[in-house]
C-alpha cells in the first residue's frame, strides 16, 4: 500500500508544479524528464523486472510515433483514436520480436543484437518508404487543441506526460506485488529453475516484451503529439535505445522508483553540462557515456542500491550484502 | 534479368569490400572467442582510427598505406589498456556488465569525435584515390584492391600469430578454460588485454586500407558495427575461418543486393540475414555449438 501511496503523492507533487512554476524552460524542463522516466521505466520492465537487456528499444518508441504519424497525416484519423492504437502496435511488434527471439531461446548478449538489428530494418524500412515519409520524415499538422490531443499550454503536455508514467509506475508496482512479477523475477534470476517449477518462461517474458513494447510506445505517440515531427533516425537510431537504458541503470534496475531517480539525476547533470561547456554538440551524450561506465564499475545496482545496501547494513550489521564485486 | 556484364563487376566489388569487413569482424571474433564479450565499441575503435589516419595524412603528410606501422601499435596499445583498465575492472565478472561498458565505451569515443571534429566528413585525396583497375571487363578501384590483399595479408598473419606462436597458444588456452590457464600460470588479464589489443589493430590495419577510397565522421562506426556482428554471428562467434568467410559472403550480399534494391534498401538484405541466423542457427556456419 505504501507503495501506492507513494506514487499518488510523487503525482499531485508534481501536478502541482504548473501551479508555482510559469516559465516555459521550466516545464519544458519537467516534462523531459518525465519523458525520460516513461521511456526508462518502459526498459525497466523488460530489462530490470524480466533480465533481458534490449539495446534497440527504438523500435518500439519509432513504432509508436510513426503510428500515430501516419494514422493521423495519411488515414485522417482523430489522434484520441490513434493513440491507444499505437501503444497496441508497440506491443504488436513487441510480441512479433519477442515471439521469435524467445521461441529460439536468444538470451544475453544476443538478445541485445537481434533487438539492435530489429531496430536497424526498421529504420530503414521508414527510410524508404513514402508511406512513412521516407527521409524527409512525417509532420503532424499544428492543430493545438485538447480535442486533437495537442495542448496550447506546456501544462497540458504536463499532464498527458505525467499520466503516462504514472501508468508505468503503476505497472512496475504491480510487477513488484503480483504473481505474474514474480514469474517474471523468477525467470530473470534462473530461468530454468522457475522453468522447473511450473512456469511457462516464454510467455512470461513474451508479455514482458509486449507491455514494455506498448509503454515505449506511448513514448512515441507523446514524442510526435510534443514536437510533431518524426523521422527515420529519431524514430529508430541508437539515441532513443540508448536512452532507455540509461535512466535504469543510473538508478536502479528492477526497481519501482529508479528509472524515475535515473532520469532526474541525468537531466540535472544534462543541464549542468550545458551550463558548464555551452550548446557544443556531443558533450551531454560523453557526459552520459561516462555516467554509465563509472556506474556498471562502481554502483552495479544503481543509485537506489546504495541506499538499500545500507539499509540492510544498518539492519544487520554483520551482514555483507550488496554491489561488492561478484 | 541481371546481365552477367553488371553482375560480375558487383561482385568483385563485395568480394574487395568484403575483404576490410572480415578484417575488421576479425578483430571482433578474437575479442569475442576469447573473452566471450561482444565488444559493442568495435565501431567506435574504427572511427577513432580512421580519425587517426585522416589526421595522419593531413597534418604529417603521411599516406594511408605508410600509416600502418603507426596505426597498428597505436590501436594495439589502446586495446590493451582499455581491457586491462576499464572494461576488465567494469565487468565483475558478468556479461550484462561487459555489454553496457562497451556501449558507454562507444557513446563517449563517437560523441567525443562530434565535440572535437564536428559532425563533417571527411575524405582525403591521395594520387590513387580514383584510379581503376580493369579485371576481366569489369573496373574496379585500386585502392579497393590494396585493401583485399592487405586484408587477407592480415587475416594470415593473424591466424600465424594464433597457431604457431606463444602467445597464440596462450590466447586459445584462455578461450578454451580461464581457470586452467590460470593454473599452468599463464597470466589471464594480461592475456585478455593481449586479445582485446590485437583485436583493436585488426581496426588499425583496417582503417588504413579504408580510408584511401572512404570517409570519416563521428558516426561512421555504426555502419560496420552491425556489418561486423552479422559477420561474426554468420560465420561462427570465434571462428576465424567463419569470420573470413562470412566477410565475403556479406560484401557480396551487400554489393548484389544494392543493385537489385537500391542503396537504401539494399542494406536490409544484411539485416535479415543476420536476425535468420541468430535466431535459426545461432552457432554460424563455421561454429561448433552455441
Amino acid at each position: 500500500m505504501r507503495g501506492l501511496i507513494g506514487i499518488f503523492a510523487f503525482a499531485a507533487a508534481v501536478a502541482a508544479a504548473p501551479f508555482f512554476v510559469s516559465s516555459g524552460y521550466a516545464l519544458n524542463a519537467i516534462i523531459m524528464t518525465l519523458y525520460a522516466a516513461l521511456l526508462g521505466q518502459a526498459w525497466n520492465i523488460l530489462g530490470g523486472f524480466g533480465g533481458q537487456f534490449s539495446f534497440g528499444h527504438a523500435v518500439f518508441f519509432g513504432t509508436g510515433a510513426y503510428a500515430m504519424g501516419v494514422l493521423q497525416v495519411k488515414f485522417g484519423w482523430n489522434a484520441w483514436a490513434a493513440a491507444p492504437v499505437a501503444a497496441a502496435c508497440g506491443a504488436a511488434v513487441g510480441a512479433f520480436i519477442g515471439g521469435v527471439s524467445f521461441r529460439y531461446g536468444l538470451r544475453g548478449s544476443y538478445f541485445a543484437l537481434v533487438t539492435l538489428a530489429f531496430a536497424e530494418v526498421f529504420r530503414i524500412l521508414a527510410n524508404t518508404f513514402e508511406f512513412t515519409g521516407a527521409g524527409v520524415g512525417l509532420m503532424i499538422k499544428l492543430n493545438e487543441s485538447a480535442a486533437n490531443f495537442q495542448f496550447a499550454t506546456k501544462a497540458g503536455y504536463l499532464y498527458l506526460i505525467l499520466t503516462l508514467v504514472v501508468v508505468a509506475q503503476l505497472a512496475t508496482w504491480w510487477l513488484k506485488h503480483s504473481r505474474y512479477g514474480a514469474w517474471l523475477q523468477a525467470v530473470r534470476d534462473n530461468e530454468e529453475s522457475a522453468a522447473a517449477l511450473g512456469v511457462n518462461a516464454f510467455r512470461v517474458k513474451l508479455a514482458a516484451i509486449m507491455i514494455s513494447g506498448a509503454l515505449m510506445a506511448a513514448g512515441g505517440v507523446f514524442y510526435i503529439q510534443y514536437l510533431h515531427y518524426i523521422d527515420p533516425h529519431i524514430a529508430y537510431g541508437p539515441g532513443v535505445s540508448v536512452e532507455a537504458l540509461l535512466a535504469p541503470i543510473v538508478g536502479g534496475i528492477g526497481t519501482v522508483w529508479g528509472p524515475v531517480i535515473g532520469a532526474v539525476v541525468l537531466h540535472v547533470l544534462g543541464e549542468g553540462t550545458r551550463g558548464l561547456m555551452g550548446d557544443a554538440p556531443g558533450v551531454n551524450l560523453v557526459v552520459y557515456g561516462l555516467v554509465l561506465i563509472l556506474m556498471v564499475m562502481f554502483l552495479p545496482r544503481g543509485i537506489i542500491g546504495v541506499f538499500q545496501t545500507r539499509a540492510a547494513r544498518n539492519a544487520t550489521p554483520t551482514a555483507r550484502t550488496g554491489a561488492g564485486r561478484a | 534479368m541481371l546481365e552477367f556484364s553488371i553482375l560480375f563487376p558487383s561482385v568483385l566489388n563485395g568480394l574487395t569490400t568484403g575483404a576490410v569487413y572480415a578484417l575488421i569482424a576479425l578483430g571482433l571474433t578474437l575479442i569475442y572467442g576469447v573473452l566471450h564479450i561482444i565488444n559493442f565499441a568495435h565501431g567506435a575503435a574504427l572511427m577513432a582510427a580512421l580519425y587517426g589516419v585522416y589526421f595522419l595524412h593531413q597534418l604529417l603528410g603521411i599516406d594511408p598505406y605508410l600509416a600502418l606501422p603507426v596505426m597498428i601499435p597505436a590501436m594495439f596499445a589502446l586495446g590493451y589498456a582499455l581491457q586491462r583498465w576499464v572494461i576488465g575492472v567494469a565487468s565483475h565478472g558478468k556479461d550484462e556488465n561487459i555489454l553496457l561498458v562497451t556501449l558507454g565505451l562507444a557513446i563517449v569515443l563517437e560523441n567525443l569525435a562530434l565535440f572535437l571534429f564536428k559532425s563533417d566528413t571527411r575524405t582525403i585525396d591521395t594520387a590513387y584515390t580514383f584510379t581503376t583497375v580493369p579485371i576481366l571487363g569489369a573496373t574496379i578501384s585500386l585502392p579497393k584492391i590494396v585493401a583485399f590483399a592487405g586484408a587477407l595479408a592480415m587475416a594470415g598473419a593473424l591466424l600465424a600469430v594464433m597457431h604457431r606462436t606463444d602467445l597464440g597458444r596462450a590466447i586459445r588456452a584462455c578461450a578454451k578454460e580461464r581457470q586452467g590457464a590460470r593454473l599452468v600460470g599463464i597470466d589471464v588479464d594480461h592475456v585478455f588485454a593481449m586479445s582485446f589489443g590485437i583485436g583493436l589493430a585488426c581496426l588499425g590495419a583496417a582503417a588504413c586500407f579504408l580510408m584511401p577510397a572512404y570517409y570519416v565522421n563521428p558516426t561512421v562506426g555504426n555502419g560496420f558495427v552491425l556489418i561486423a556482428f552479422t559477420i561474426v554471428v554468420l560465420g561462427g562467434m570465434g571462428s576465424f575461418i567463419g569470420a573470413l568467410a562470412g566477410g565475403f559472403i556479406i560484401g557480396v550480399v551487400e554489393s548484389v543486393g544494392g543493385l537489385w534494391l537500391g542503396e537504401s534498401l539494399g542494406q536490409i538484405g544484411i539485416f535479415v540475414i543476420f536476425i535468420a541466423v541468430l535466431l535459426f542457427r545461432p552457432q554460424g556456419l563455421f561454429g561448433a555449438k552455441a
